[in-house]
């Protein structure tokens, strides 16, 4: 099959690899139709996650039809046409039972060197490095799904593809992050990063009840989006952005502030000479913003990638105002169910935040038009099994 | 057979000479169905990848090959020297052997309905050991190789599987690891 291979630090190829075997009883194999790019794989692309090795197929959101089932699959057929969490949880260990998917205690097969750096491992993931369990992913033409009883989703309506296909991590994830900022009546709610997942915190954030979001970026197209959804925009790279959030929610700040940006936020060159350096593993530059300006006793809630130390967070502000953080991997599994029937109930169209499509064989070319935000681009989608021709609107 | 007390297994490595790893998980499942399937001697290679075969002999005797260097392998006896059903199994290595080792495997209930603590003690004596057949047998790190195992015995208790990428797809840029 073909495959998107992670071959070093801004080095990607299509190659030509072997299929995937059921491994496990309880695997599947899935013949992928659509699978995208995530903003956290461009951390795998810009060689800030350890851990990957040459030849490492990457993708985590991904979806398809079932092909072959384990001895021990019950729940799926083959045929099935499923959209596969990107979180890989075994279903039964107390984390899975208590709806703590990302925090599988079984999944890891590299547990013991993912707990010298967490103290304790959490779930594996689809192509997201060997710490996190050196899963194949899924910018592939198949896929091997284990504990498949307990992760892909059935998708029974005709739904297409791009409608649900961002079950997988990013609409579950900005929608987590909004459900951790604990919305309450008149609460205004903060996202910084206005990529796919702080387009769906957005969107999440008002579908739960927020009287007001504020949405913080540079990036036009992204602001545009925002907008769209209903956003009061500020612009990152503006003076004054503290002034501005704290007129926009008359002084009191932001009830709950959602970072969306996580390890490459620009605006500081401290933070990338440091990161450049080897001197910090991730440039937490919105995360500072989100504490200093969250009001008293609100919550600072992190979906955003961060992957090792951070410097000079404003530890005594998010003391001596009371903040509640709350962060992780999300618990894609606890969300399925209810973002599906918010899709086929017609509450949100999860495919407005797709910009590109392109060929999977073209996808070396689209990561680096998604690193460097050409072409106004949000979100790539890629096409498994269609060839390389070039295209009509919108394709890389 | 002591049935008040749970001792300490006799050393068959000398106080102050081993290495000694001890970790501890916690397992969702009753203890009677973790202390059975560890009491069952044969099952213990499908949790301790570096064994072959684990073959009673007697009720405390038992004959254990392992994976040695190219396709070789390693063999011993062991002997269960203390025993608490669904509470303590410990063993040591019988006298001369070519290996030194004495080890127990501890259950006790968790809180709160959380299943049952499992807490395994491995001490080897490397001076008693070829460093090649060590290695291979406890890995360069043999605290890291007692927790994979670990992990493996909590993964097939919970889930009838042990995680693996094993054998999977990647490009061709990809080494098989040394097994």
């Amino acid at each position: 099959m073909k495959a998107l291979c992670w071959l070093g630090k801004h080095n990607l190829g299509v190659e030509n690899v072997p299929d995937p075997k059921i491994l496990n009883p309880g695997d599947v194999i899935v013949k992928i139709t659509t699978t995208a790019i995530c903003g956290s794989d461009l951390h795998l692309y810009a060689g800030y996650i350890p851990s990957l090795k040459a030849g490492d197929i990457l993708g985590h959101e991904f979806m398809g039809i079932v092909e072959e089932v384990g001895p021990e699959v019950k729940r799926l057929k083959v045929g099935d046409r499923v959209v596969v969490p990107f979180t890989i949880s075994c279903g039964r260990c107390h984390f899975c039972q208590h709806d703590l998917w990302s925090l599988c205690d079984n999944s890891n097969p590299n547990a013991v060197e993912l707990e010298k750096i967490t103290g304790y491992s959490t779930a594996g993931l689809f192509g997201y490095s060997h710490l996190y369990g050196g899963y194949a992913g899924g910018q592939a033409q198949y896929a091997r799904v284990p504990y498949a009883d307990f992760g892909p989703i059935r998708i029974e309506s005709d739904l297409d593809d791009e409608k649900v296909l961002f079950l997988s991590d990013i609409f579950p994830t900005g929608y987590m992050a909004a459900e951790n900022c604990n919305i309450q009546s008149g609460d205004v709610v903060a996202v910084w990063g206005c990529g796919p997942v702080g387009q769906f915190a957005i969107r999440s954030a008002l579908l739960l009840g927020a009287e007001k979001v504020i949405a913080i970026d540079d990036v036009p197209e992204r602001v545009e989006m925002a907008e769209q959804a209903g956003a009061q925009v500020i612009w990152a790279n503006s003076e004054d952005v503290s002034d501005q959030i704290k007129q926009a929610t008359g002084g009191r700040g932001p009830d709950a502030c959602i970072d969306a940006v996580g390890m490459e936020a620009h605006g500081s060159t401290y933070d990338a000479i440091k990161q450049s350096l080897k001197l910090e593993t991730d440039r937490p530059y919105a995360l500072r913003q989100a504490i200093n300006l969250c009001r008293k006793g609100g919550t600072v809630s992190i979906p955003g990638v961060y992957a090792g130390f951070l410097d000079k967070m404003p530890f005594g502000a998010a003391v001596a105002k009371g903040l509640t953080f709350k962060m992780g991997q999300t618990h894609v599994q606890r969300y399925l169910r209810p973002l599906l029937d918010l899709v086929e109930k017609g509450a949100i169209d999860p495919s407005f935040v797709i910009t590109h499509r392109a060929p999977l064989t073209d996808a070396p070319k689209a990561y680096e038009i998604f690193a460097k935000k050409e072409d106004k681009c949000i979100k790539v989608v890629l096409k498994p099994w269609e060839d390389g021709a070039p295209g009509a609107n919108g394709e890389v | 057979m002591d049935a008040t007390t749970l001792e300490e297994p006799q050393p068959a490595v000398q106080s102050g000479h081993g290495i000694k790893a001890v970790r501890a998980c916690t397992i969702n499942q009753p203890v009677e169905a973790l202390y059975n399937f560890w009491r069952t001697l044969e099952n213990l290679p499908l949790v301790m990848k570096n064994l072959v075969s684990v073959t009673p002999i007697s009720s405390t005797r038992s004959h254990w090959v392992a994976r040695g260097a190219r396709g070789k392998t390693i063999e011993w006896d062991a002997l269960i020297i203390n025993e608490h059903p669904n509470e303590l199994i410990a063993w040591k290595t019988a006298e001369n052997s070519d290996v030194a080792h004495a080890g127990s495997v501890r259950f006790r209930p968790a809180p709160g309905g959380r299943g049952t603590e499992v807490v395994v003690t491995f001490e080897y004596d490397p001076m008693h050991f070829d460093l090649k057949i060590f290695s291979r047998l406890f890995g360069k790190k043999p605290a890291d190789t007692l927790g994979a195992d670990l992990y493996r015995f909590k993964a097939l208790m919970e889930t009838g599987e042990a995680p693996t990428n094993e054998g999977q797809s990647a490009g061709a840029g990809q080494k098989e690891e040394a097994a």
